[in-house]
């Protein structure tokens, strides 16, 4: 099994005949090699064929007060709001959008945009807060697409900001983007 | 005078039941690895660092894509079948057995419900992404919007199958209530998100799982 057959080739050399030699072995390590690098090829990506999920909790909607809704008071120096725009750019800002503690500014969701902000932010607001956490809110627009979104939360497991919420775009905002301009089809 | 022979072990080892067994499993892999059946509707999902899996069969997958066609799927044939047999009650249309084991049989579809028969009655491979406009939703609680209707049907269906299967298997556990996983593009707008995401807070499923990517980091 396994063995081939050589002619050992040469034939006649110095007037002494060769007696024929019984094959060699054919070397089957790189053979063997390659098979068990397939193997473990197939085998990762069986296994890493089941898809990730992103688990994602919205808060309870109550229909009765549906639209009319009155927003959560929340503190102004513990908020951050995080505007999503097109063209994979975001707009953020610090506080209430009538009063910003800092102005509506455009960042991306690169590691040097968003999560060098959220990671300061996450360090600065305790102090200013009285120990309490930031508080991050995300308003995806209509033009935003899902990339982004999952961008966000995925930042906010790295940076682990424990309280952030998605909710609703309002108007007044959809202008700042717009004003920024990234609200572009 | 005869030389004393040095006995030298052959360094050589007989490769081949090695060789035999690597290629049976690798065959193995291959053959396991392609059999996945492919998705109607194929979407390139986004990446993130997320590590947790989806696991078990207690899944209804809603995919978004191609600028905002939505299909729906349920893992589990049985809690299709059950799931039809609600939302034909509810829409007033009738299917016959025979749709009904065609609709156990297939993995998603993307249909209006008046014409979810006729896409019964092609054979599999003509059940193309072309000839499958997508469920329509809208961000009202009506009959137009059919996907909430078929979350809550399917939703339904899957305690009821679980709690039947509970009565006749002694060693059945109940997965719980059935998981929404949403499969979206990339690059799909979140217009069309936000409708899917208000339609399934509407029915109180305020949780769900999308769906992504690994990114290495």
């Amino acid at each position: 099994m396994a063995e081939l057959n050589q002619d050992s080739g040469g034939g006649k050399k110095g007037g002494k005949v060769r007696s024929k030699k019984n094959g060699g072995r054919v070397d089957l390590t790189a053979m063997v090699d390659l098979a068990f690098l397939l193997i473990t090829f197939f085998m990762l990506t069986t296994s890493l064929n089941t898809p990730q999920a992103m688990d994602v909790a919205m808060p309870d909607k109550n229909k009765d007060l549906n639209e009319q809704q009155p927003d959560i008071d929340i503190a102004d120096n513990r908020s951050i709001t995080l505007l999503l725009g097109s063209d994979n750019k975001l707009v953020w800002y610090y506080g209430q959008l009538a009063k910003p503690i800092t102005a509506p500014t455009v960042t991306d969701y690169s590691a040097e945009g968003l999560r060098k902000l959220l990671i300061e932010k996450k360090a600065q607001v305790p102090k200013v807060a009285g120990g309490k956490d930031l508080i991050v809110v995300i308003r995806p627009s209509d033009r935003s697409v899902q990339r982004n979104l999952v961008d966000v939360l995925d930042e906010m497991k790295i940076v682990d900001v424990k309280r952030f919420t998605i909710s609703k775009i309002k108007a007044e905002e959809i202008a700042v983007l717009e004003s920024n301009g990234v609200y572009n089809n | 005078m005869a030389k004393a022979k040095v006995k030298r072990a052959s360094t050589v080892i007989d490769m081949t039941a090695m060789c035999d067994v690597a290629f049976l499993l690798l065959t193995f892999f291959v053959l396991t690895a392609t059999a996945r059946q492919p998705e109607t509707l194929e979407v390139d999902t986004p990446a993130s660092t997320v590590k947790e899996k989806l696991v078990g069969d207690n899944i209804g997958m809603i995919t978004v894509g191609n600028e905002g066609k939505i299909f729906f799927g349920l893992k589990d044939p049985a809690i299709r079948r059950e799931t039809l047999k609600n939302i034909s009650a509810k829409y007033k249309v009738n299917f016959s057995e025979e749709e009904y084991e065609q609709f156990a049989a297939s993995e998603d579809f993307g249909v209006p419900i008046r014409t979810l028969r006729q896409l019964l009655s092609l054979p599999k491979d003509q059940r193309k992404v072309e000839v499958q406009p997508g469920i329509p939703v809208d961000s009202t609680e009506n009959e137009s919007n059919e996907l909430y209707h078929w979350v809550q049907q399917a939703r339904l269906a899957t305690v009821k199958i679980n709690r039947d299967r509970e009565n006749e298997q002694r060693d059945f556990v109940n997965p719980g209530p059935m998981q929404v996983a949403i499969k979206a593009d990339a690059e799909e707008k979140y217009a069309v998100m936000n409708l899917i995401i208000e339609t399934l807070r509407n029915q109180k499923q305020n949780k769900f799982s999308f769906i992504t990517g690994l990114r290495a980091e």
